[in-house]
């Protein structure tokens, strides 16, 4: 029956595969702007900036430090999420009582500025980082040849967004987290930090997107302009799942991707705008997302 | 007696001067506009400024009397922010002349408004044949190269060693379909066979599911008709998909000097190119370059930019000439008129359809190896020569050359 539609099967089950993996970046992306929004009431619009900031600092960890991928895994996220907690320090706490658009206007300001000033130093072909020597290579999978860096993308992401999810809705630090979420003065009441775990909370977020970045380097050339690439649909992937929603944020982060990797195969000139597509049809059917809770 | 007078005098004073040059408002002003912070940026960016300042500089203006001012913009490969930047520039700032315009889907509008205007259009950047086609203009040269000597050039010489089947990855814009379409002439009239085509979205990142169609053809060669970032991430993701492992060979249809740069010499060794001007072919380029680069943060000169110096030289020797820089079509036809001669590409010629003539030479990129320097990066195939480098007069469809 696929023949039909001009594609053999296992041609379709390699793009399912190459759409799965690209959902992965979508996926935890979203997952860190999902925490961010979802706890903080901040739409970080700075999130692909600091995709980019990973990238960089892995990148600059192998030229300078000498300190290979593995390293920059955790590293990283580390020196990425301490830049967040000061920006949350010094700008975003005082705009958690005001609208909304007050967080968007300064960290999508924040975002032109980082970028601007990267692109100022670095050009846009993009820097070299290499695919770690222990992932080299790939395995063929009889519908199409695997390489194995794609493979750990895939499976790192759906390990680090699983178990961020997992924190977040089964643990105690998560429960204190949503109730302060949702209660503050209540939860300082009880004598929890309410600010340090806000701010800690927004450094989480951005270490994930940091993560992401790290991982983006080898198969996304490191360029200044990753990010703003990126974080237009990873905002609609997010609008799609439910901004608070954080599996949500997972499952239509992976779901989006496999449907854009059908796209691409079928009427690849769409590809860029089928989420944006999606995005409007889930609106008006469900506005508050696919799993998000009308507030 | 007075008014008598005041007449004499007045006559006297209009008729006493020597023939002074009418450059409008007194400044030849030239725009360079290209994309300076996207796909393209390293290939023309800032540097094409640099290059026509260099080229002003060498020509003596300003011992000349001349005042040349030059300007740059940012079109960011849309054509209708380098629309309106050309309409401002010519309607408020005076600009006589636009230089460069990578990106064809901009250039190819940018066309339409300079012939409206009646102003200079030098084309460097953009590769859409259909600008000496077509679209040709009597105020617009094409300058450094365009998608036919391309096509002519790598893809004749990949089908003769013997990649006879085609898959193409396309950029979906002017520039990429143009370069589809004249590549898959010359393979087909070579006796190859193009056995399909992706078209992606311009700009894109991820080419993973388009190769994976391409490596699903099994066709022997994977044209690659787009540039810039894009056909970097083509090339290191079909790397990583062991695509040439697999027994297919990439065609790199537009690569520049800088991709080159970008992808390294490990990626990027055996890539065969065509490219107009090479820093390392003699002495003159590799003194314009070293000179280039210390004002262009150590980056090397594209053939791009060594079109802008190239263009500004022959135009400014043409306002020079005509002592006026007001009519774009006379200044356009004084260029054709003047067989050019600079430093960087000797000597050449403008043809009647706005086709610049000049030799292109296919490139293979060294193995890691074989360079000896940073930007030691080519070695040469072969040359083409400047009658067989360019597609014939005749076969444009030119409404400027007149069929005998």
């Amino acid at each position: 029956m696929l023949e039909l539609l001009g594609i053999s099967p296992q041609a379709l089950f390699g793009q399912l595969l190459i759409g799965l993996i690209n959902g992965s970046f979508y996926a935890l992306l979203s997952l860190g702007l999902a925490v961010i929004f979802g706890m903080l009431n901040i739409i970080n619009f700075t999130h692909g900036a600091q995709y980019m900031l990973g990238a960089f600092a892995a990148y600059f960890l192998l030229q300078y430090a000498g300190l290979g991928y593995w390293w920059a895994l955790v590293l990283a996220p580390v020196l990425v999420g301490i830049t967040g907690v000061i920006i949350e320090r010094l700008f975003l706490q005082w705009l958690y009582k005001l609208d909304h658009l007050y967080g968007l206007l300064l960290t999508f300001g924040l975002a032109l500025i980082i970028e601007g000033t990267f692109r100022n130093f670095f050009g846009s072909s993009g820097l070299p980082y290499s695919v770690p020597s222990q992932l080299t290579g790939g395995q063929n999978l009889g519908f199409m040849f695997l390489p194995n860096y794609r493979g750990w993308v895939v499976v790192f992401s759906l390990v680090v967004c699983l178990t961020t999810w997992f924190v977040i809705e089964r643990t105690k630090l998560g429960a204190y987290l949503r109730a302060a979420t949702e209660n503050p003065t209540l939860v300082r009441a009880f004598g929890i930090n309410v600010p340090r775990m806000i701010t800690l909370t927004y450094g989480f977020g951005v270490a994930l997107a940091a993560l992401a970045g790290v991982m983006a380097a080898p198969i996304y050339s490191v360029s200044p302009q990753m990010g703003s690439n990126l974080i237009i649909v990873v905002f609609a992937v997010v609008v799609i799942g439910g901004m608070g929603s954080i599996m949500g944020a997972i499952v239509t982060g992976f779901g989006l991707g496999v449907i854009e990797g059908l796209t691409k195969v079928f009427f690849p000139e769409a590809s860029n705008t089928v989420i944006f597509i999606v995005m409007a049809i889930v609106l008006l059917i469900r506005p508050a997302g696919l799993f998000g809770r009308t507030t | 007696m007075k008014s008598l007078l005041s007449l004499i005098a007045l006559a006297a004073a209009l008729g006493g001067g020597v023939a002074q040059a009418q450059y409008t408002d007194g400044i030849i002003k030239i725009g360079v506009m290209n994309d300076m912070s996207g796909t393209y940026k390293d290939l023309s960016g800032q540097g094409s400024v640099i290059a026509a300042r260099m080229a002003a500089e060498d020509f003596g203006a300003a011992d000349k009397g001349m005042k040349v001012e030059i300007v740059g913009a940012d079109h960011q490969n849309k054509p209708d922010v380098g629309s309106n930047i050309v309409r401002t520039w010519i309607d408020t700032d005076q600009v006589d002349v636009i230089v460069d315009v990578p990106t064809s889907s901009v250039a190819l509008a940018v066309n339409e408004i300079v012939r409206d205007k009646n102003k200079v259009f030098l084309v460097s950047g953009a590769a859409a044949s259909d600008l000496t086609g077509p679209q040709c203009t009597p105020n617009t040269i094409h300058w450094t190269y365009d998608t036919w000597a391309l096509a002519n050039g790598t893809g004749k010489a990949i089908v003769k060693t013997g990649g006879d089947t085609w898959f193409f990855l396309t950029a979906n814009y002017a520039f990429g379909l143009a370069l589809e379409r004249d590549t898959a002439a010359v393979v087909v009239k070579n006796g190859g066979k193009v056995l399909g085509q992706v078209r992606h979205p311009f700009p894109a990142t991820d080419f993973s599911s388009f190769l994976l169609q391409a490596q699903a053809s099994k066709a022997k060669v994977i044209g690659l008709a787009n540039a810039g970032a894009d056909t970097i991430n083509s090339i290191k993701q079909a790397a990583e998909f062991g695509i040439v492992q697999g027994g297919q060979s990439l065609a790199g249809l537009l690569v520049f000097i800088t991709d080159v740069k970008a992808l390294g010499l490990q990626t990027a060794q055996g890539l065969v190119l065509t490219e107009a001007w090479y820093w390392d072919q003699n002495d003159t380029n590799r003194e314009f370059a070293k000179k280039f680069a210390e004002q262009n943060n150590g980056v090397y000169p594209s053939m791009v930019h060594a079109g802008v110096y190239s263009a500004v030289t022959h135009y400014l020797k043409a306002v020079e000439a005509l002592k006026s820089d007001a009519d774009g079509k006379a200044v356009v036809a004084k260029m054709k008129e003047m067989p050019t001669n600079d430093k960087l590409f000797g000597q050449g010629t403008v043809r009647a359809d706005g086709r610049k003539i000049h030799p292109m030479y296919l490139f293979e990129v060294k193995k890691p190896a074989e360079s000896k320097g940073p930007w030691d990066l080519y070695k040469l195939r072969a040359t083409i020569p400047a009658d067989e480098a360019f597609r014939p007069l005749s076969e444009g469809g030119c409404p400027l050359v007149n069929k005998s």
